[in-house]
């Protein structure tokens, strides 16, 4: 498992810079950052560099801040990798609250998944699936 | 066994009740209209007279007097007695204006002394019990009702008045106080301050009651004196304008506060039509002093929010009950001509363990029809990273306040920086309806 960072975030001009400033103004860095929106609120998840640090500094600033654990999985970076991967969650009855996914070198892809339930990441080490460490992906 | 301190009146059966009243009600009007020249004014213009009162229920025909017309009474406008037979004046404290004052005569205030004893007795209190007077003793009604109380009912009364905590945490437990009253925010301060002590109040103390009353405090503060010194709760409730303390006690049942109905007749009234409500809907208080002697008060509008509780009480007091207050009229919203009151709204919150209790309602106006957004925040610990979680919380919360409030309200989740945090009281309604 891997850590996120979760950031609430009411719909308001400026307030999603408001956020990452904070977070830069704490010298951290951020690797990916995806958006979920809804009529009145956003929630920014972030993998950045220290996750519980950033969710400090912002918890400090005022902000609604929360570290998650999710599923970091390296696919190969072709047709139909993703929806076999998510085929296999089905068949296991593993329910994907969500996910996103962003390339990395190598001709490689990362999805990042939040699966409910417990042993998610071991299924998907027995079926062969190469789940990452925190350490491969930003600094501790 | 429930042990009463007048059975023969606290167990006297309605209609009996009913009797001594409407006896006793129209003793009461006649005093003031005799002796105090506003009634006789107020009922003039009312077009009102004694002879129209045959029933409790023609009541309704007659004005209301209210606070504001008690300052103007000011000093003694309202006193139906000379200065010989007044044996005591008591005044409130006056923060929103003049201050309002009280007359009583040593039967007011032997009446005032039986109707805390009842509560005393609620509790499991007899002369042979200790209690602890820690309301503050003056002017104000807290510490001398709460004393005539216990001297009433034969109790060993100490009179710590409040202050110098340590010293009656002390006292209460070498001399073993068995009820403790005073007011909620002192009784929690007294259980905090024994445990830092090193006490245990609970168990190392002999306290088996508090009777607690003068300011507001919610389920989980009573919970947490009940818990924390080991006691039953009694909620009292009073004004110093109708007696003080004792107009209304809490027995071991619960569920509301026992009216002294021999002294007290109670309606409630919609606070905008000023009409008398029916048992169980929630309204203004009006209490009538139906024994008082030296300040009769008719009608008088308490501004409390609360309803009447008819149903018999396993206690066996036939008395009816008042509700737990919700609130003061002057708080309450209409909101789409339905009446509401910020607690209701806290009562909602309260029971949702993901939603903070600092709340903010904004009221606007699209054209005619008003909207309400309340402003919420998720305790730290919700799984704000699952949108379907958010989502799903908010249209709990607006759901169980619809079936509440009956009127929908928008939730609007916010950060906890949006909602301005405030050591005393918190601005939590923002009406910006034009």
């Amino acid at each position: 498992m891997i850590s996120q960072l979760t950031i609430f975030l009411e719909n308001r001009k400026g307030h999603l810079a408001s956020a990452t400033r904070a977070i830069s103004d704490a010298g951290i860095n951020m690797h990916a950052l995806y958006l979920a929106d809804t009529e009145d609120f956003g929630v920014a998840r972030i993998l950045c560099d220290t996750p519980e640090r950033a969710k400090e500094v912002l918890v400090e600033g005022g902000f609604r801040a929360a570290v998650t654990k999710v599923i970091a999985v390296e696919l190969d970076d072709e047709p139909g990798s993703l929806a076999t991967l998510l085929e296999l969650c089905d068949d296991e009855d593993m329910n994907v609250e969500y996910a996103y996914c962003f390339i990395a070198d190598g001709g490689k892809v990362i999805d990042v998944l939040k699966i409910g339930g417990e042993n998610a990441e071991s299924v998907l080490a027995e079926r062969g699936y190469k789940t990452l460490e925190a350490s491969s992906l930003y600094a501790e | 066994m429930t042990q009463y301190f007048q059975p023969e009146i606290e167990t006297m059966p309605r209609e009996q009740l009913r009797e001594l009243q409407l006896a006793n009600l129209k003793a009461s009007m006649k005093n003031a209209y005799d002796n105090v020249e506003f009634y006789r004014g107020s009922f003039a213009d009312a077009g009102v007279g004694l002879d129209d009162l045959e029933t409790l229920e023609d009541l309704a025909k007659f004005p209301f007097i209210t606070k504001q017309d008690m300052r103007d009474a000011y000093p003694f406008g309202l006193f139906a007695r000379k200065n010989e037979d007044v044996a005591r004046i008591h005044a409130s404290s006056g923060t929103t204006g003049q201050a309002t004052i009280v007359g009583h005569t040593a039967t007011d205030l032997k009446n005032w002394g039986n109707c805390f004893a009842r509560g005393i007795a609620m509790v499991g209190g007899s002369d042979a019990s200790t209690i602890q007077v820690s309301y503050g003793y003056g002017l104000f009604t807290g510490g001398l009702g709460a004393h005539a109380g216990g001297e009433a009912i034969g109790c060993t009364v100490i009179p710590t008045s409040s202050g110098n905590t340590k010293r009656q945490i002390q006292m209460m437990k070498d001399l073993g106080t068995d009820i403790l009253a005073c007011t909620p925010s002192y009784a929690l301060l007294i259980a905090d301050t024994a445990i830092e002590m090193g006490y245990d109040p609970a168990s190392e103390f002999k306290i088996s009651a508090v009777i607690c009353g003068a300011e507001p405090a919610s389920e989980n503060m009573r919970q947490e004196i009940a818990d924390k010194l080991g006691v039953q709760y009694c909620d009292v409730y009073g004004l110093s304008e109708i007696m003080g303390p004792g107009v209304a006690m809490e027995c071991a049942e619960r569920g509301g506060l026992h009216i002294a109905e021999d002294q007290f007749y109670c309606e409630i009234v919609d606070p905008e039509t000023l009409e008398v409500l029916p048992d169980g809907q929630w309204g203004e208080l009006v209490i009538t002093t139906l024994t008082r002697e030296c300040t009769p008060l008719i009608r008088y509008r308490t501004r409390d929010v609360t309803r009447i509780v008819s149903e018999p009480c396993a206690c066996g007091r036939t008395h009816r009950k008042i509700d737990r207050l919700r609130g003061r009229t002057d708080d309450m919203l209409i909101i789409r001509g339905v009446n509401v009151f910020p607690s209701q709204i806290e009562q909602v919150i309260t029971e949702f363990p993901e939603i903070a209790t600092q709340y903010q309602i904004i009221l606007t106006n699209d054209g005619v029809l008003d909207r309400v957004e309340l402003r919420v925040e998720t305790v730290p610990e919700f799984p704000i990273d699952e949108v379907r979680k958010l989502e799903d919380l908010k249209s709990r919360l607006a759901s169980e306040l619809k079936s509440n409030l009956q009127i929908a309200v928008n939730i609007k989740l916010v950060e906890p920086k949006s909602i301005e945090r405030s050591e005393g009281k918190a601005k939590r309604i923002i009406d910006n309806r034009n």
